[in-house]
């Protein structure tokens, strides 16, 4: 008799458990990347074109920042299902871990873009002004002295995106996406199967466990090189 | 210390510069129209109290802003028509200190040292290791190129700065409050620093600040700014010793509090004439005052006075009061010896 048996009798395919830890592993892996890969222009653009920075412009800004409230605002499980027209046309399906990715990355990149432009705000103005007075080129400042003097903050701020990001995977289990939320969804609240919801809630929590872990291990590498 | 010599050429002209900024819709002026020739090898000090336009007036020169109306030369180049790539290889020839420093503080301080030179397109690494050594001992900070900015003081601080600022071989360094944060001790060999600066790399330095004893440590020429005007200028000795306009006495002063309070106290109570005397260079050493006195049989009661060096002159300023028939002789004589005197309003 499996000891696992005894303690949730309802779990008959452990298998099936394991294939949805690894579908929301590989939609937080893929969201969080590609999030990054957006967002982290999106927010230097922010940051540039706002209001007395390097290159400002504000209508550019304005219209950024409009968007991005709007999408940032928007509860997760209705922007998916709003996207769901543009994200059969961007990957050919709605459902599994490509159908999530979309919303997951349209919802998320604002978020972060966000995160980076406030990180980007915290680099010393005067550090700035010490490039331009080198005859740095904005595109070597953003490079050279944005970027690595904020970096701090920006990895901060991926964390703090992958632990929303482990929240929107589970709601995308609602409408079909698959994954820890999906079993959580079917099996522990339509079906009664109260012991599914506990093991899904074990594994969730050890996801964001293992993304705070990473984020430590980034931080001590943030302080090797900082040794504030 | 002959800064003001015909000879000298002009590598800094401000041409009827002026600068104003736009806040809602109105334009407040930083900067009333100027002109302003800043000589090749000399040390210029612009000094004002905060909001006077002084850090305006030195960010004209690599053009971080931008004049409203004029034109700003450097040597022959129009810097006011330069487009922006030219306008960069241009800034990559002046150097920049700055109060707090600026440093970033994700690099070491070698790695600190070197960033201008990658900005220039630098990219042989042991080129710029060779020079970015050579910075860190020219400022005296070998040992401590690996360290971050955060490990050290400010005065280090200052002489990464420094460093980094010189990378490029500039002709101008140009600095902004560099002393400010610093204490005098500090503040003493910074100064030191970059006067040797100046003297061994025939580098022209224009540095603002509010404090007269920066300017009279290691100027050549100074610039009074007082609300957006400059109101005095000329070399240091003239200016510092006799101050003509309000707020340049109020600086000489501030540099020398134990002289404003003292004499103001016993001049009710004195009898005769009150002087101030001005001894400069040479005289300053001799014992004019003395064989004058004894020669034309006048006394006098000694108010006030100190002995002290701007940039390497020395000089002395006495305020005395004078009694005797023989006084206008004796006047006579020591202008005679090269004393300037002024009689002081009682």
């Amino acid at each position: 008799m499996n000891p696992l048996h005894t303690l949730s009798p309802n779990i008959d395919d452990w298998g099936e458990l394991g294939r949805a830890c690894l579908d929301t592993l590989l939609m937080l892996g893929g969201a969080l990347a590609l999030t990054v890969a957006i967002g982290l222009p999106l927010g230097v653009l922010l940051y540039l074109t706002g209001r007395g920075q390097l290159r400002a412009m504000p209508k550019l800004y304005g219209v950024a920042s409009l968007v991005v409230n709007v999408l940032r605002s928007v509860p997760f499980i209705i922007l998916m299902i709003v996207l769901m027209p543009v994200t059969y046309v961007l990957v050919g399906t709605k459902l599994g871990v490509r159908g999530a990715i979309p919303p997951l990355v349209i919802g998320a990149a604002p978020f972060f873009a966000r995160l980076v432009e406030t990180a980007l705000r915290e680099v010393q103005q005067g550090v700035i002004e010490a490039a331009q007075a080198m005859g740095a080129s904005t595109w070597q400042i953003v490079r050279h002295v944005l970027l690595p003097e904020a970096r701090a903050g920006i990895a901060a701020g991926i964390t703090v995106t992958a632990i929303a990001l482990v929240g929107y995977t589970a709601m995308g289990g609602a409408i079909g996406s698959g994954g820890l939320g999906d079993l959580a969804y079917r099996y522990g609240y339509l079906s009664y199967k109260s012991d599914y919801m506990v093991v899904t809630v074990v594994l969730l929590v050890l996801l964001v466990l293992l993304v705070q872990l990473l984020q430590m291990l980034g931080d001590r590498i943030v302080a090797r090189y900082k040794r504030q | 210390m002959c800064a003001h010599s015909a000879a000298r050429i002009a590598v800094i002209r401000f041409l009827d510069v002026h600068k104003s900024y736009r806040v809602d819709g109105r334009d407040i002026p930083a900067l009333q129209p100027f002109n302003l020739d800043i000589m090749d090898g000399e040390v210029f000090g612009i000094i004002g109290h905060s909001g006077a336009g002084k850090s305006t007036l030195l960010r004209l020169i690599n053009l971080l802003e931008r004049p409203s109306g004029g034109r700003i030369l450097i040597g022959d180049t129009e810097m006011t028509a330069l487009p922006e790539p030219a306008l960069r290889a241009q800034r990559r020839r002046i150097g920049m200190i700055f109060q707090h420093f600026n440093l970033l503080a994700s690099q070491t301080v070698a790695d600190n040292v070197a960033f201008p030179l990658r900005l220039a397109g630098e990219r042989d690494t042991a080129k710029i290791r060779a020079r970015v050594a050579e910075l860190l001992e020219r400022v005296g900070l070998t040992e401590h190129a690996a360290k971050y900015p955060a490990q050290l003081s400010g005065g280090q601080k200052q002489r990464v700065g420094i460093a980094r600022a010189l990378a490029n071989r500039p002709q101008i360094l140009l600095c902004d409050e560099a002393t400010s944060a610093l204490d005098p001790q500090t503040t003493a060999q910074v100064l030191d620093l970059l006067a040797a600066i100046n003297r061994e790399l025939k580098l022209t330095i224009v540095l603002i600040t509010h404090e007269m004893d920066v300017v009279r440590r290691i100027c050549d020429r100074v610039a009074v700014l007082d609300a957006g005007r400059i109101v005095e200028r000329g070399t240091v000795a003239d200016v510092f010793l006799h101050p003509q306009h309000a707020t340049t006495r109020r600086f000489v002063n501030e540099a020398l509090p134990e002289e404003a309070a003292s004499v103001q106290a016993p001049l009710a109570q004195v009898a005769g004439r009150v002087l101030r005397l001005t001894f400069r260079g040479a005289t300053t050493l001799s014992p004019v005052l003395s064989r004058v006195m004894r020669e034309s049989g006048v006394d006098f009661n000694l108010l006030a006075g100190r002995i002290d060096r701007i940039k390497e002159l020395p000089y002395g300023q006495l305020i005395l009061a004078l009694e005797g028939a023989n006084a206008d002789a004796a006047l006579a004589a020591l202008r005679e010896a090269g004393i300037e005197i002024e009689e002081l309003p009682r």
